[in-house]
C-alpha cells in the first residue's frame, strides 16, 4: 500500500513425488470435505482462539531460523507461514486447489521444524507450531506428504519401526553388539525380555540399521554402572515416531502404544531412551495426548538425564576429560521441550575440559538444528532448502571455534553435520555417549584382557 | 441526534460489549473441553508465572530485543484504559447516569495521554508499512481495526479542544467509541480477553508439562 513491495524471489521448485504425483489424484470435493472434517472434528478452542487472537504483529518472526537465514524473507516467518496456509484455507472455506495443497505441504512439512521457539516470542503465546501441524494433518489426510517421510511412516505402520528392520535382524544386531562390547567390558550384556528390570532401554530404528555401535556403547555403560536393564526382542523397541510429523496420528498412536506396552509387559520401572529428541517428544507428549493419557504410564527418562544421574551418583566415573574444544547443539525437544538445558551442560562440563557455550541465543532460546520435526526425514530433495534455512546456526557454531559439536539427538546430529558440510565449518559432530566412551573409567576387574 | 447517541447508542454498545465478551468467554471455555489438553495441562502457578513475565515490560527476551515496540505497546495499552476510565467528562457522565464515581485525571494529563495513544497508533501504522514481515501479513482489516481504536481518541481530543463544531464532533466521538466497544468481542480486538488464556495455557504447557520457560 504505497511503498515498494519487499522483493521476494520465487523459491526453487523442488520435485517430490509425494507431493507432485499424489496431488494429481486430488479433487476439489475431496479437498473441501477433508479440510472441513479436520477443522470441525479435530480442532477446537486452541485452533480458533489462536487464529482469532493473533493481531498480525509479526513479533514471532525473529524467533525463526528459517526467517532469519533466508534474509528475513517474510514467507518464512511463523505468521507468514500460517498466512500462506491456514488464512487462505479459512478464507476460502477449504475450497482450494491441489497445487495449493502441495504448497501447504512444502511449507508445513519442510519449512517448519515445529521447534516452538516462536511461541516464546509471541506476546500471546500462540502455538504457531501447533497451527502448522494442523496443516500437516490436513495434507496427510489428503495424501500429500513428502515421499521419503511417508516411506518411514509406511515402515512404522508395517513393522512398528522406522527403518523396515525385521525382528531377526533386530535380535542379530543386539547380539552382535553384545559380543563387540564384551571385548571391552567383560560383564557387558544386553538382557533381552528381562522382566522387572529397573531400566527398559529403547532406541530409534536408525541405530540398529546404521549406528549399531551406539547400542554397544550402552551395553558397556550399563555394565560399568551396574544398571539392571533390558531391551525387548519384540515390537515396541523403536521409540522413534515419524508418523507424528507426517500428520498420521493414528499410526503415531499405534507406535507409541506398542512402545509403552512393551515396557509395561516387561514390568520395567522406567524407560530410558537413547539420544533422540523427537522420540522423547513422541513418547512423553504427542503419543500420550493422542492416546488419552495425561502422562506416559511408565516414566520416560531421556539419555541426557540418565547420564547426569550416572555421573552425579558416581556410578560412572570420569577417568580423564575430553581435551578437544567442544560446543553443544541444544536439541529443541529436550531443552525447550523438557528443560534439560542445565543438566546437559553439567554432563558436558563433567566430561570435557574445553567446553565453549554457543553465543546467544542459548538454552530454551536456542536455534533449532533445522533437521527436526520430520524435515530431514523429507529426504534429499529438500536438503538444499533445509541447509539454506539455517545459516544462523552455522554462524553460531562458527563463533565458538570449537572442533566438536555435541549433539544429544539423532536429528540434530545429522542436521548439524549437514550444516557443517554446507557451510564448510570443518567441525565434527558427536553424541554424548561417544564422548562418554572415551572418558569413562572402566574398573580394572571389568576390563577385558 | 445527540440524545440518541448519548442514550440508546451507549446502552447498546455496552450491552453488545459485555454480552459479546461473555459469549466469547463461555464459548471458549466450552470449546476448550473438546481440546483434550487444555484443562488437564492448565496450571495456576505456571500460567501466572508466564503471564507476569509478559505483563511486565522487558521481562521476556523478545520484549527486550524489540524494546521500541515494547515501550510503545505498553504506553499505548496503559493509556488506552487509563484515559477512558479516568477522564473527568466520562466519570461525570457515568456518575450522573449510574451513580458510582471515582478519581479523575487532570485535564493536562488527559490531553498528553490521549496524544500518546494517537502517536502510538501512528507508530503501529508506520511499523506495519516499514517491516516486511509485518506488511506481508497485513491486510485491510488491520488498518480498519487500527482506525477503529484510534478514532475515539482523535475525535475525543478534537471535540474537547473544540476545533470544529462541538456537537458534531461529540456525536462522531460517541459513535466511534460505540463502534469500538461493539467491535471488540467480534474481531481481533478480543485479544483483550483471550490473551490471558493463551498466555496462561502456553505458560502451563511449557512450565508444568515441559519444565521449561516460555519467555
Amino acid at each position: 500500500m504505497g511503498l515498494p513491495a519487499h522483493i521476494m524471489p520465487p523459491l526453487p521448485v523442488v520435485s517430490d513425488p509425494g507431493l507432485d504425483e499424489n496431488a494429481k489424484n486430488l479433487t476439489q470435493d475431496r479437498i473441501v470435505e477433508v479440510i472441513n472434517r479436520v477443522i470441525d472434528w479435530e480442532t477446537a478452542a486452541r485452533f480458533r482462539v489462536y487464529l482469532n487472537t493473533c493481531v498480525h504483529c509479526g513479533l514471532c518472526s525473529d524467533a525463526c531460523h528459517w526467517f532469519l537465514s533466508n534474509d528475513r524473507d517474510p514467507r518464512f516467518s511463523p505468521v507468514g507461514k500460517v498466512k500462506q496456509t491456514l488464512w487462505e484455507i479459512l478464507k476460502r472455506k477449504g475450497r482450494v486447489e491441489p497445487d495449493f495443497v502441495k504448497e501447504c505441504s512444502r511449507i508445513a512439512h519442510t519449512e517448519c521444524n515445529g521447534c516452538r521457539k516462536c511461541s516464546m516470542y509471541c506476546p500471546f503465546g500462540v502455538d504457531i507450531a501447533y497451527l502448522l501441524f494442523v496443516v500437516r494433518r490436513i495434507c496427510y489426510e489428503l495424501g500429500i506428504v513428502p515421499q521419503f517421510l511417508q516411506d518411514t511412516v509406511n515402515s512404522h505402520s508395517a513393522t512398528m519401526n522406522q527403518m523396515w528392520v525385521k525382528q531377526d535382524e533386530w535380535i542379530d544386531t543386539l547380539q552382535w553388539q553384545e559380543d563387540e562390547s564384551r571385548e571391552e567390558v567383560t560383564t557387558a550384556r544386553i538382557p533381552l525380555d528381562k522382566e522387572g528390570a529397573d531400566v527398559f532401554y529403547s532406541v530409534i530404528a536408525p541405530e540398529p540399521k546404521i549406528l549399531a555401535q551406539l547400542i554397544g556403547n550402552m551395553a558397556q555403560i550399563m555394565a560399568i554402572a551396574r544398571i539392571d536393564w533390558t531391551m525387548p526382542s519384540f515390537d515396541g523397541w523403536d521409540n522413534s515416531n515419524l508418523a507424528m510429523f507426517a500428520g498420521d496420528f493414528e499410526v503415531m498412536g499405534r507406535v507409541e502404544r506398542a512402545h509403552h506396552e512393551a515396557a509395561l509387559r516387561l514390568k520395567a520401572k522406567r524407560i530410558v531412551m537413547g539420544e533422540c529428541g523427537h522420540a522423547f517428544r513422541g513418547a512423553v507428549y504427542d503419543g500420550p495426548r493422542w492416546l488419552g493419557w495425561r502422562q506416559p504410564p511408565v516414566p520416560v527418562i531421556h539419555a541426557v538425564e540418565f547420564y547426569h544421574e550416572l555421573i552425579t551418583s558416581g556410578r560412572i566415573k570420569i577417568a580423564r576429560k575430553f581435551e578437544e574444544p567442544v560446543t553443544v547443539q541444544e536439541p529443541c525437544n529436550i531443552v525447550r521441550g523438557r528443560g534439560l538445558g542445565i543438566k546437559l551442560r553439567e554432563v558436558i562440563q563433567a566430561m570435557c575440559a574445553d567446553f565453549r557455550p554457543p553465543p546467544d541465543p542459548q538454552f530454551e532460546h536456542n536455534y533449532c538444528c533445522g533437521a527436526g520435526g520430520g524435515v530431514i526425514n523429507c529426504g534429499p530433495p529438500w536438503k538444499t532448502s533445509r541447509v539454506k534455512g539455517n545459516s544462523v546456526k552455522a554462524e553460531q557454531l562458527a563463533a565458538t571455534k570449537a572442533h566438536i559439536v555435541i549433539t544429544p539427538c539423532h536429528n540434530c546430529h545429522s542436521g548439524i553435520e549437514d550444516i557443517i558440510g554446507g557451510y564448510k565449518l570443518g567441525m565434527h559432530v558427536k553424541f554424548l555417549c561417544e564422548i562418554l566412551m572415551q572418558v569413562m573409567e572402566i574398573p580394572d576387574e571389568l576390563k577385558a584382557s | 441526534m445527540y440524545s440518541l447517541v448519548s442514550g440508546p447508542l451507549i446502552w447498546t454498545a455496552c450491552i453488545v460489549f459485555i454480552g459479546g465478551m461473555t459469549y466469547q468467554l463461555v464459548s471458549m471455555l466450552k470449546s476448550a473441553k473438546k481440546d483434550k489438553v487444555v484443562y488437564p495441562y492448565m496450571s495456576f502457578k505456571y500460567g501466572l508465572r508466564s503471564l507476569l513475565h509478559w505483563l511486565v515490560p522487558f521481562a521476556s527476551k523478545n520484549m527486550r530485543a524489540r524494546y521500541e515496540t515494547t515501550i510503545v505497546a505498553f504506553a499505548f495499552h496503559i493509556c488506552l484504559f487509563l484515559v477512558p476510565i479516568f477522564l473527568t467528562a466520562h466519570v461525570v457522565m457515568f456518575a450522573f447516569a449510574w451513580g458510582p464515581k471515582w478519581g479523575t485525571l487532570s485535564e493536562g494529563a488527559a490531553d498528553w495521554l490521549t496524544v500518546l495513544v494517537i502517536l502510538a497508533a501512528a507508530f503501529f501504522l508506520v511499523r506495519r508499512w516499514m517491516l516486511p514481515e509485518v506488511r506481508f501479513v497485513t491486510s485491510r482489516s488491520d488498518y480498519i481495526l487500527l482506525a477503529v481504536v484510534a478514532a475515539p481518541f482523535v475525535t475525543g481530543f478534537v471535540a474537547h479542544h473544540q476545533w470544529f463544531d462541538y456537537e458534531t464532533m461529540m456525536i462522531i466521538h460517541v459513535i466511534s467509541g460505540a463502534v469500538m466497544l461493539m467491535a471488540i468481542p467480534f474481531t481481533r480486538l478480543s485479544h483483550m480477553l483471550f490473551f490471558v488464556f493463551t498466555r496462561t495455557y502456553m505458560g502451563s504447557e511449557f512450565g508444568a508439562v515441559r519444565n521449561a520457560k516460555d519467555w
